[in-house]
């Protein structure tokens, strides 16, 4: 295997009595979708939030590109090429879905520190933001306010702004949460598309897109991960089914 | 933009429609200077979402420079007003580099005690007249000429700095900079996830509203040739935040009609009864309550 773009090692955090991240360490390698997957409140966001710089683990260490990133903060992590999208959508209400995709291409696009030229006006911005939009199918609503769009538009509006930053690894929390069937369809069927492109970190309640999607899946519960492997093999493990996919079936 | 310009318009025309004596000259030219610290504050608060109580304060470190130049026989426009800017842009820089770093209503307190700080010092400087406050030799001159003695060439000065002060903020608004800017006053955690710190962001913007406030605060101490402690005064930070607030946080020229129709509001009633504060109190309060969006919603309603 290439050597892997990102590594996790030995990563802890503890919320008071309760160890929420307890010796976390897998990789993911370049292009590769690797799933993670767990009963709620397993720890699977609060390991996205390490990841991305949002909160600062208590142990460990995390190598991005080769590069030891533990210390840096969410902005820092981005412009090195990391792109997370929120369980919670978080989008600029106010902005056009444009302009949203438009700001992620412009803190990659040169100084930002520039005055005077109308932003809404540059072509090279819209663009390459337009393109994130068509690519997650949501060029046509291009003009709408975020904060008027539907709520899976904003989950794809999520998408096209991490993809805006050309990221080179996307950390994509439960990306179909709260979407309808057809919604979520579109929405695996634009992952697919993205697959050997993007390096995917995808934490996903649904199984049945988690199984389509995932190269590999790691499986964490009470903040450990109990396996981490192919697809094929991970429906067949026995503690995994007991932990996570018997759960889920049973529902 | 359009109501701002109408009303920059009137001001154009004012002098020639019945306004050109004195004393409604310098009403529209406090009306103006304020509008210009108006816009500088809707910078920080309508486009950053840094809600300042201490915004007279950089209006009163640009007064008092003029002050201590004034002292020092200096009085050219080319001297006084890069020193007063710069002087007023730096209070914004080094206060709000404390200031940023804190949000929500410990932005307002922190705001509010740095400029009661600088009240306090203001009414300490005895050398230029302490709480008494400190009257000026006269007007700048401009390249040795007595240009703005001439209550006319002063009232299109005080508007054309205000046009420009408007068409420059609204410019940068729009600018990747501006872009910046307000969307981190939606959803700052959005900003970050897509690499940007809001940090110097803010703090540029700070120092540039400061910088814009300072030369109001230079315009309004050659309006009336007096500069005292009171510039500073907090009372001061809380008018020019409801001017803002008062003509709408929806839109720059907001801005303009709030600080205008604050000062002709204040004056009219003022003419109507000696106890025109117990009107315009509550008149605020409502204004507040039923103009959702301030003056400027009302327009767009209208
Ligand atoms: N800031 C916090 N302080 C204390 N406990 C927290 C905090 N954030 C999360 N937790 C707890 O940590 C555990 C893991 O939460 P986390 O949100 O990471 O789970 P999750 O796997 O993403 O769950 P879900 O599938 O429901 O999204 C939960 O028990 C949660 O209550
Ligand atoms: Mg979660």
């Amino acid at each position: 295997m290439a050597e892997a773009l990102l590594e996790v090692a030995g990563l802890r955090k503890r919320f008071g009595g309760l160890a929420v991240t307890d010796d976390v360490s897998f990789d993911v390698a370049p292009g590769e979708i690797h799933a993670v997957i767990g009963p709620n409140g397993a720890g699977k966001t609060t390991l996205i939030h390490q990841l991305s710089g949002t909160l600062r683990p208590d142990a460990g260490s995390i190598r991005f590109g080769g590069r030891e990133i533990v210390g840096m903060g969410l902005a820092r992590r981005a412009r090195l090429g990391l792109a997370r999208s929120f369980q919670i959508t978080s989008v600029l209400p106010g902005f056009s879905a444009l302009e949203n995709a438009a700001l992620a291409v412009q803190a990659r696009s040169g100084s930002s520190f520039r005055f005077l030229r109308a932003a809404a006006t540059e072509r090279g911005l819209n663009d390459e933001a337009m393109a994130a939009l068509n690519a997650v199918g949501l060029g046509a609503r291009a003009g709408v306010m975020a904060g008027r769009l539907s709520h899976g538009e904003k989950r794809q509006l999520e998408l096209a702004v991490a993809l805006a930053m050309r990221p080179r690894l996307l950390l994509l929390d439960e990306p179909l949460a709260g979407a309808g069937p057809e919604e979520t369809e579109r929405l695996v069927g634009i992952l697919r598309g993205l697959r050997g492109q993007y390096a995917i970190l995808l934490v996903e309640h649904d199984m049945q897109a988690v199984f389509a999607l995932a190269d590999r899946i790691s499986v964490l519960v009470y903040g450990r991960v109990i396996a981490t492997d192919l697809p094929a093999v991970i429906r067949a493990n026995a503690e995994v089914r007991a932990a996570y996919l018997g759960e889920d079936e049973a529902a | 933009m359009r109501a701002a310009l109408v009303v920059l318009a009137g001001l154009a025309a004012a002098p020639f429609l019945g306004f050109g004596e004195g004393y409604s000259l310098t009403l529209l030219a406090r009306a103006m200077i304020l509008a210009m610290a108006a816009v500088s504050l809707w910078l920080l608060v309508g486009g950053a979402g840094l809600v300042s109580l201490g915004h007279a304060a950089m209006l009163g470190v640009g007064a008092y420079a003029l002050v201590v130049l004034d002292d020092a026989r200096i009085t050219d426009a080319v001297v006084v007003v890069p020193v007063a800017m710069g002087a007023a842009a730096f209070f914004a820089l080094v206060t709000g580099a404390v200031a940023i770093r804190t949000s929500g209503v410990h932005f307002i307190m922190i705001t509010l005690a740095f400029g009661q700080m600088a009240f306090f010092t203001a009414s300490s400087l005895a050398a230029y007249g302490g709480d008494d406050g400190y009257t000026l030799y006269g007007r700048m001159t401009v390249l040795g000429h007595r240009w703005l003695e001439d209550r006319l060439v002063f009232h299109y000065l005080c508007l054309g700095l205000l046009a420009l002060a408007l068409l420059g903020t609204q410019m940068v608004l729009g600018s990747r900079f501006g872009r910046v800017l307000r969307a981190a006053r939606e959803n700052a955690l959005r900003v970050e996830a897509v690499g940007f710190s809001p940090y110097p962001y803010r703090l540029v913007a700070y120092a540039a509203a400061g910088a814009v406030a300072g030369l109001a605060g230079v315009l309004l101490a050659n309006a009336t040739e007096f500069v005292a402690p009171s510039y500073l005064a907090w009372q001061r930070s809380g008018d020019l935040l409801f001017m803002v607030i008062l003509g709408g946080l929806g839109s720059l020229q907001g801005a303009v009609l709030g600080a205008v129709g604050f000062v002709l509001l204040e004056e009219w009633l003022g003419h109507l009864t000696e106890h025109w504060r117990l009107i315009f109190g509550p008149l605020l309060v409502l204004s507040v309550l039923f103009l959702k969006g301030g003056l400027v919603g009302v327009l767009r309603r209208g």
